[in-house]
């Protein structure tokens, strides 16, 4: 029984719920074990709240069996990215610097989650302050990839993927600055979505870089990542960048996926040198199965995305820098106090600043630190910040005039397949090249949805196809997506991860 | 050190001036919080202003129209879209480690406003900008002897402050005052005051922190010509009142001109002024300062003020300070001299008030300028602070112009509702304060005084009127002051010619 809840996308569990074939509380239960069964392996989580995740879902029982009307995803568990604050439930952005934090508010979209009755079942891991592509940039160690164990679950939302794809959680929160939702997405086999930029308040999100963060949806399949997007989104007077507009519908999107006479645009910069050879396969089969359904397919130039790495890796450091000066141990979190300062005598504020700052902090947060520091600087600012601000608006007009030419854009959503732990610890260009293909959608707000596309032929690991929509179209990803999943789903008699291996920790509970 | 004189005789000062206004809005730059001052700490703040991880601003759309209507009033240009920068530092009562203010896009600017001197003169000061920014927390260090961070053991912060609105009003250098250009100073401030008070954005009490102004001097040789580069200035932060800001300049004139003098050097630094004392004291050199990394604030979106509001909120300004002091010099019949006086007390919405609550221009003008004023001075705080309204004032007046007290006991009634004894009738009644208007008493007091004094009695009867000022001193001194004079005059003549 505990086994079936487990496989059950949410819109299924939801149903099932709804019907009254089954509890929130037995939903959760059945989660919270499997948690505990297989996350020594996955470690996607850094907190399980399991006595609040069970009493939120004792709650939304009560008020079922009261004839309440719920939310349709009411009673089904989440994960939420511990970038996300959670009042009452420790908060530390996947850093030292915040451990034992308790965020005193929630953040908006937790308050959304919570009216709407998903009991949280914890906090999921991340590369620490969401920078990275691996979470081996977590201060708490990294996450393991369900499909292999020795690899990475991608970055920064790794925990969440995994939390997901391990079948721990059937939603997860993700937020995405630079693929931070997507990039995981691709690499263990499930959905993810990055929002137009200002569609999903960022209020309470540590945030990253301010112009650039997403939360969004981590899910299954492309209707969960809809039902979830909905619930997330709309206007939020806290976050004065949320846009002010209804959101269009996205359920009804993939109910009647379509692509007959819809253009989709192959973007021919992401998708050359650099791309694995099975990732770019998984990608044309799936271009090929939407042209079947009858879209057309047209190839369109980015000229400038070659240059979006360049700015991103500008425009990140230099707002993180300023976003990330906050954690200076005077008000909350690490604190780390010297015996004397610098002349002997007592140490002073900037003294224990600096100290917490130096200890607090990994290698790859200073790295973006001392980056955006130098970006900003007076006499480099020209060059450095005011330059990739620049290329930005030129990103943006890539976008805008591809969009005269397809109404969606498509490409492989990371150029590789999930790659070995330590494999790029030590070199960061390395690392930061598996975001080339995500990151010009945050540089110009536009949405992105990343979907599974099959495994790759070299190594049988999952391969991510990613669509890209214009701002506000956020329903487009879905149409598209949703009508290649279906496509993909048929071929493949199932989801992609119920190819997946079966958990060594897992056999062991059910022998 | 070296005297005004002689420094100005070597040099013409240059000036220039930061003004920072806090907004009087009922609720912080970019949270709901409360403003209130003196509350208890940290007991007016939210996760936005403590800049929690994950919190973000909303900007206050009552202090971006204050603002606007500052930079129109100031006559500005208001910026058709503009937007926040960071402005990146550490310090402990910085909860995000940058402030949120305005940089390179100011929403007002290019603007002019002119000074009337206590002399009569008009002089004009340009407006280089008017922006808008957060405050910062409040420090309190403790266990030094000076409140200062030097020798302090720890140190206190208070929220409450941080993220309060705040405009700050910088002007172009002001060339033209030259000697004049202490009280200039002053000028300027007092009548940035009354503007704003006028425009009800602020409370403008310098005390409490409200208005602050930082004071920018530097001194060009005598010998240099007109067309010669400004010197090397120094900025004086936070002179807290308006007598400071005068002494403040005129000190940092002396100091420059006596180092300039001595073949030294002006360094470019900031320096604290201290009231006690009437010096200044170096603080941050500005080749050590800080790189304060602006760049636009990506959490805001930018504000775009459409261009009709900007135009209601020009037809719907105030009347200009000046136009209206002319109007109520001419309304009161007060001389120029008169009004001037009136403006340099800070007494102008007093009196106004005073008249209002009926009392007749000169008397009130009388009671703020004459005895208040001096009553304030030996407290040491503004005249608008004394514990005494325009209403009570204007009372007290009418208890004059009704001969219910006379000059001498009204101030005895002063006393009593400044100790906070209650309205100028309570104190009446209170302290018997009332002049003996019964003829009877009257009568039989003059009676004893001629009794007491048969001499001077004498001498008035043979024709020695001024002699009578003795039995009259004689009846009041009786009667401890609680009578009319006149009347007393009238009786003493009345029983002896
Ligand atoms: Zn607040």
């Amino acid at each position: 029984m505990s086994g079936d809840l487990l496989k059950l996308t949410a819109a299924d569990l939801a149903e099932r719920l709804a019907a009254g074939e089954v509890s929130s509380v037995e939903a959760t239960q059945a989660h919270l074990d499997r948690i505990a069964a297989v996350d020594g392996d996955v470690h996607a989580f850094l907190l399980v709240d399991t006595e609040g995740a069970l009493a939120q879902a004792a709650e939304i029982d009560r008020r079922r069996a009261s004839g309440a009307a719920l939310h349709r995803l009411a009673g089904v568990p989440i994960a939420v990215k511990d970038v996300v604050a959670t009042k009452g439930l420790p908060t530390t952005a996947g850093s030292r610097l915040l451990e034992g934090w308790v965020p005193p508010y929630d953040a908006t979209l937790v308050t959304r989650l919570r009216g709407a009755g998903l009991p949280i079942l914890g906090k999921t891991n991340m590369d620490e302050f969401a920078m990275g592509s691996s979470t081996e940039h977590s201060a708490f160690g990294p996450s393991h990839n369900p499909w292999d164990l020795e690899r990475t679950p991608g970055g920064s939302g790794g925990g969440s993927a995994a939390a997901v794809a391990a079948f721990e959680a059937p939603l997860a929160i993700g937020t995405d600055t630079g693929g931070s939702i997507r990039q995981p997405g691709a690499v263990t086999g499930t959905v993810g979505v990055k929002p137009t930029y200002g569609g999903v308040s960022r209020y309470g999100l540590v945030a990253l870089a301010s112009s650039l963060d997403q939360a969004g949806p981590v899910t299954r399949t492309v209707l969960d990542a809809a039902l979830l997007h909905e619930l997330i989104g709309g206007c939020d007077p806290l976050d004065s960048t949320s846009i002010d507009a209804p959101m269009p519908d996205l359920i009804g999107s993939v109910c009647n996926a379509d692509v007959r006479g819809l253009r989709v645009g192959v973007v021919r910069e992401l998708g050359g040198e650099g791309y694995q050879a099975g990732v770019r396969a998984r990608f044309d089969e799936s271009v090929g199965l939407l042209s079947d359904a009858g879209a057309e397919v047209v190839e369109v130039s980015c000229p400038h995305f070659d240059y979006a790495l360049a700015a991103y890796y500008l425009i990140l450091p230099s707002e993180a820098s300023s976003n990330l000066a906050r954690f200076d141990a005077m008000r909350y979190g690490l604190r780390i106090l010297p015996e004397t300062g610098p002349d002997g005598g007592v140490p002073s504020a900037e003294d224990v600043m600096r100290a917490t700052r130096a200890t607090g902090f990994g290698d790859e947060a200073k790295r973006r630190i001392i980056l955006g520091t130098y970006a900003l600087s007076s006499g480099y600012y020209d060059a450095y910040y005011g330059s990739a601000q620049k290329v930005r608006t030129l990103i943006a007009g890539d976008f805008e005039q591809a969009f005269a030419q397809a109404d969606v854009l498509v490409s492989p959503t990371a150029p590789t397949t999930a790659f070995r732990l330590g494999e790029k610890l030590d070199d960061p260009l390395a690392m930061y090249l598996n975001d080339v293909a995500t990151i010009p959608a945050n540089l110009a707000g536009v949405p992105g949805l990343s979907l599974p596309s099959g495994l790759a032929d070299e190594d049988g690991l999952p391969a991510g196809f990613q669509i890209l929509a214009p701002a506000t179209a956020d329903d487009r990803l879905y149409r598209v997506g949703g009508a290649l999943e279906t496509m993909l789903v048929d071929r493949w008699g199932g989801l992609l991860l119920d190819h997946a291996p079966v958990l060594a920790a897992a056999r062991e509970v059910s022998a | 050190m070296i005297s005004y004189v002689e420094a100005i005789e070597h040099f013409e000062p240059v000036i220039g001036l930061e003004v920072h206004v806090e907004l009087g809005t009922a609720s912080k730059m970019f949270c709901g919080c409360a403003t209130t001052f003196g509350a208890e700490p940290n007991s007016q703040v939210c996760p936005t202003c403590l800049g929690l991880p994950g919190s973000l601003p909303v900007m206050n759309g009552a202090a971006v129209e204050s603002a606007i209507r500052i930079g129109l009033a100031l006559g500005c240009d208001i910026a058709g879209w503009c937007r926040f920068a960071r402005k990146n530092y550490f310090y402990p009562d910085m909860p995000k480690n940058f402030q949120t203010s305005q940089y390179d896009e100011p929403i007002a600017f290019e603007g002019a406003t002119d000074v009337v001197l206590a002399d009569g003169e008009t002089v004009r000061i340009e407006i280089e900008r008017a922006h808008m920014e957060e405050d910062t927390g409040k420090s309190l260090h403790v266990g030094g002897a000076t409140g200062r961070i030097h020798g302090a053991s720890h140190s206190l912060v208070d929220y409450n402050r941080a993220g309060i609105p705040l405009v700050e009003i910088v002007t172009k250098p002001v060339i033209g005052p030259d000697a004049q250009a202490p009280e200039v100073a002053r000028a300027y401030v007092a009548h940035l005051r009354e503007l704003l008070l006028a425009l009800g954005v602020s409370d403008v009490r310098m005390e409490q922190g409200s208005l602050r102004c930082d004071a920018n001097v530097s001194l060009r040789p005598r010998s240099g010509g007109p067309d010669q580069p400004l010197g090397t200035r120094t900025e004086t932060k936070n002179v807290n009142s308006l007598r400071s800001v005068e002494r403040a300049v005129r000190h940092e004139i002396c100091r420059q001109a006596e180092l300039l003098l001595a073949g030294g050097s002006v360094t470019l630094e900031t320096r604290h002024w201290h009231e006690d004392t009437g010096v200044t004291t170096p603080g941050r050199s500005k080749e050590q300062a800080e790189d304060y990394r602006y760049f636009p604030e990506p959490d805001l979106v930018p504000v775009a003020p459409s261009p009709q509001w900007v135009d209601h909120l020009r037809q719907t300004l105030p009347e200009p300070p000046g136009e209206r002091r002319a109007r109520l010099a001419a309304q009161w019949g007060f001389s120029e001299l008169e009004m001037r006086d009136t403006v340099g007390a800070g007494a102008l919405e007093l009196v106004e008030s005073t008249v209002a609550c009926g009392a007749s221009p000169q008397s009130a003008r009388k009671w703020w300028l004459a005895e208040l004023s001096r009553r304030a001075r030996a407290e040491g705080v503004e005249l608008a602070d004394l514990p005494v309204s325009p209403q009570q004032v204007a009372e007290l007046q009418g208890l004059v112009d009704g001969g219910r007290v006379n000059d001498q006991l009204a101030r005895q009634v002063l006393d009593g509702v400044l100790a906070g004894e209650g309205s100028p009738e309570q104190v009446v009644t209170d302290r018997g304060l009332e002049v003996v208007s019964d003829d009877g008493a009257l009568t039989a007091a003059v009676d004893q005084a001629i009794a007491d004094h048969p001499d001077v009695a004498a001498k008035v009867r043979d024709g020695k009127i001024a002699a009578s000022g003795a039995l009259i001193g004689a009846v009041m001194k009786q009667l401890r002051g609680q009578a009319d004079a006149a009347r007393v005059r009238e009786l003493v003549l009345q029983r002896l010619t």
